[in-house]
């Protein structure tokens, strides 16, 4: 079972794919919406993890794409503002919805709940 | 407390602000305004009603007086007329039919004399004078037999005139009486002769006394002189000269008012008696008169006096009432608007927390992982797994961020609860993240803070950003009145009636009882100097009603305050046209 990550903080995803690795889940990150959609016609990812705001492609119209291509696949939402808009769309799109920052215990646990 | 301040309206004390948050109205003012509008509008219309009804009513009764003055006098006059009418008819009778021969008859005139008495009465004596001025015969009580009158005005006027009426005198006979006189020819001589008859005065004092007349009033005659001729009670002696103006000439009665020498004013009726030098007078004095008038005037005056106290009391009532509405609805749009300016400003913070918690998530987050990354690799790598003072610097950067976390966290969950608005709520979170706002303060100051919540406390709806504002507002409030070390209390419990109740008790410098009723009044602050505006607790109690629930405030000074929140396990908003009361 592979996961995708998709931030536009490269500094934060890559390290943040490495923690993963380290606890056994298996990881590719990428940093825009347009590379993650390539990505995820290369490879079957059972769940991503996207930045809610995020440049040209947002978390959510990403989220759109990738479901209706892959309807099976779930989905965690990131987010660094917390406001009540994104509250309530990743509330309800999403499996997950976690404030920056993160324990990476609790997105460990948000992945294996999903993809159990 | 005194009655004063349980009458004082509740605008009374409303101060004059300036500014912005300014009145729109100096209710004081309006008051007086309206009480002196109401009160000219009422009480002018009801004085000139008065005014013209006294003067009605005066005007009536001096013309009543004076017609039935003037009816008074007129009847006397004629009475007085016809006395003398009567007896100069009848010695013209004697003059036309008995002739002088037969008058100077002294048997004859005994028996004429005798017949009048009986016939007519007044008369006192007959004599018939010569064209000489001697009496040549003479019936009656006096010895006035060849008296001579030659000098005698009277006498001469007879024989000029032919027939005279003299004014009351004494005469020779030292004795008030008057005379009637005929001038009469004897035919066989071709002489002329004088039919004299004296009148009893008496006669006219009986006919004066007989009219109905209050005690001050008088009814007596003059002559043309103004010589008394009949006895006065008040206007001077018998033969003497009358203390009012002679009252000029006039065919018929009249009515004038007069005053005498003594400054008392006289109603005066006289009449003028045709063919004699008589002068009917009848006075009354005019104020005896006008009593009527001072009896009704206090009756009026009493009634003005109750029906403007009546008028008053109401005015006052009405416009007390009426300014105390247009306070009430006033107080509640200054309460409504600044509400809306603070949930405005609010919404304004809430914006930036939330910027600024975004902007410093982003690289709180990068070092949170970086830290976190190489805190597995320490933990994951065996090589590294023995240096534990740079795995200790690690904990601690992983630390700090979660502290860095944690704050920007409850700035994202404070911006966004204030546009949320109706969800289940549990108070022990709202009460966490009130107090976590305030943490550091009361460390600071080292104010102990106990919240005693139970752990079943059911969730109820609400506006959980409304419920945070008051909760944040009463926690400041209490900061602020408690010195360092102070402690505050936060408790929550379950009523049986379905609502919660919830206090926030401080052991601060309390509030007076004199505050006690004003202080959910906008713009009331005991801190304007140091800044306070007023609106915390008013913006407070206008949330708490929003929500449907009630305050209260128990406090005792130098003891501390403790604010009671009651609300609905289901909230019912309040209406919006409700009359908000502080």
């Amino acid at each position: 079972m592979k996961i995708l990550l998709v931030d536009d903080e490269i500094e934060l995803v890559s390290a943040m794919a490495e923690r993963l690795s380290l606890r056994g889940i298996d990881a590719d990150w990428t940093d825009t919406g347009e590379k993650a959609l390539a990505m995820a016609e290369e490879c079957e990812y059972a769940l991503a993890v996207l930045d809610m705001k995020m440049p040209k492609i947002s978390g959510l119209e990403l989220r759109r794409l990738l479901s209706g291509k892959y309807p099976t696949m779930k989905f965690i939402f990131l987010s660094g503002h917390g406001s009540e808009a994104d509250y309530k769309a990743g509330s309800a799109e999403a499996t997950s919805y976690l404030i920056k920052p993160i324990r990476i215990e609790d997105l460990v646990e948000k992945i294996q709940e999903a993809t159990q | 407390m005194s009655i004063y301040s349980k009458v004082k309206p509740q605008f009374w004390e409303a101060g004059s602000r300036s500014g912005p948050n300014k009145n729109l109205f100096n209710f004081r003012r309006i008051w007086h305004l309206a009480i002196l509008l109401l009160a000219v509008v009422a009480l002018v219309p009801l004085l000139i009603m008065t005014f013209i009804d006294y003067n009605v009513t005066r005007h009536s009764l001096e013309s009543e007086n004076l017609l039935r003055t003037s009816r008074t006098t007129s009847n006397t006059r004629r009475t007085v007329t016809n006395f003398l009418h009567e007896r100069k008819k009848a010695l013209a009778f004697l003059a036309e039919h008995q002739g002088v021969q037969r008058l100077l008859n002294k048997q004859n005139l005994e028996a004429i004399l005798s017949s009048m008495q009986k016939s007519f009465g007044g008369f006192v004596d007959i004599g018939v004078i010569d064209e000489n001025g001697k009496q040549r015969a003479y019936i009656g009580p006096h010895d006035l037999l060849g008296r001579d009158y030659s000098e005698q005005e009277w006498f001469q006027n007879t024989l000029s005139r032919g027939a005279y009426t003299s004014g009351v005198f004494l005469g020779f006979r030292d004795e008030p009486h008057l005379i009637v006189a005929r001038r009469i020819q004897d035919f066989k001589s071709g002489k002329s002769f004088v039919l004299r008859a004296t009148l009893d005065t008496e006669e006219f004092n009986t006919i004066l006394s007989s009219i109905d007349l209050p005690d001050t009033g008088d009814a007596f005659i003059v002559d043309r002189d103004g010589i008394i001729q009949t006895p006065s009670k008040w206007h001077g002696d018998f033969l003497s000269k009358v203390d009012l103006p002679r009252p000029e000439f006039s065919e018929t009665t009249r009515v004038l008012q007069e005053t005498s020498k003594d400054g008392t004013a006289y109603t005066v009726g006289y009449a003028y008696v045709t063919d004699t030098p008589f002068i009917v007078l009848v006075i009354k004095n005019t104020a005896e008169l006008m009593r009527p008038l001072n009896t009704i005037r206090m009756e009026l005056l009493w009634l003005l006096a109750i029906s403007i106290a009546i008028i008053l009391f109401v005015i006052v009532g009405v416009a007390t009432y009426m300014v105390n509405k247009i306070y009430m609805a006033d107080q509640t749009r200054a309460r409504t608007l600044h509400q809306v300016e603070h949930t405005n400003r609010m919404a304004s913070i809430g914006r930036l927390a939330a910027g600024v918690a975004h902007e410093i998530n982003n690289p709180l987050a990068i070092i949170n992982e970086k830290a976190g990354l190489i805190n597995d690799l320490f933990v994951f790598k065996e090589e590294y797994a023995n240096d534990r003072r740079l795995l200790a610097n690690i904990h601690s950067i992983i630390a700090s961020v979660e502290r860095c976390g944690k704050i920007t966290k409850r700035l994202l969950s404070f911006a966004r609860h204030i546009d949320v608005h109706e969800a289940n709520i549990r108070f022990k979170d709202i009460a966490e993240e009130v107090i976590g706002f305030l943490q550091k303060e009361a460390e600071y100051r080292s104010i102990t803070i106990k919240m005693n919540i139970p752990e079943d406390l059911p969730e109820f709806t609400s506006d959980r950003g409304k419920l945070q504002q008051i909760f944040l507002n009463l926690v400041n409030n209490a900061f602020q009145a408690m010195n360092d070390g102070g402690n505050l209390a936060i408790s929550a419990s379950e009523e049986m009636d379905n609502s919660l109740i919830f206090a926030v008790e401080d052991d601060g410098c309390g509030i007076p009882e004199t505050d006690k009723k004003r202080i959910f009044d906008p713009f009331f602050s005991t801190k304007k100097t140091t800044g306070g505006t007023g609106l915390g607790l008013s913006i407070t109690y206008g949330l708490v009603q929003e929500l449907g629930g009630a305050m209260t405030v128990d406090s005792d000074v130098g003891k501390g305050t403790t604010f009671t929140i009651t609300m609905p396990l289901k909230a019912n908003k309040a209406d919006d046209n409700e009359d908000i009361t502080g």
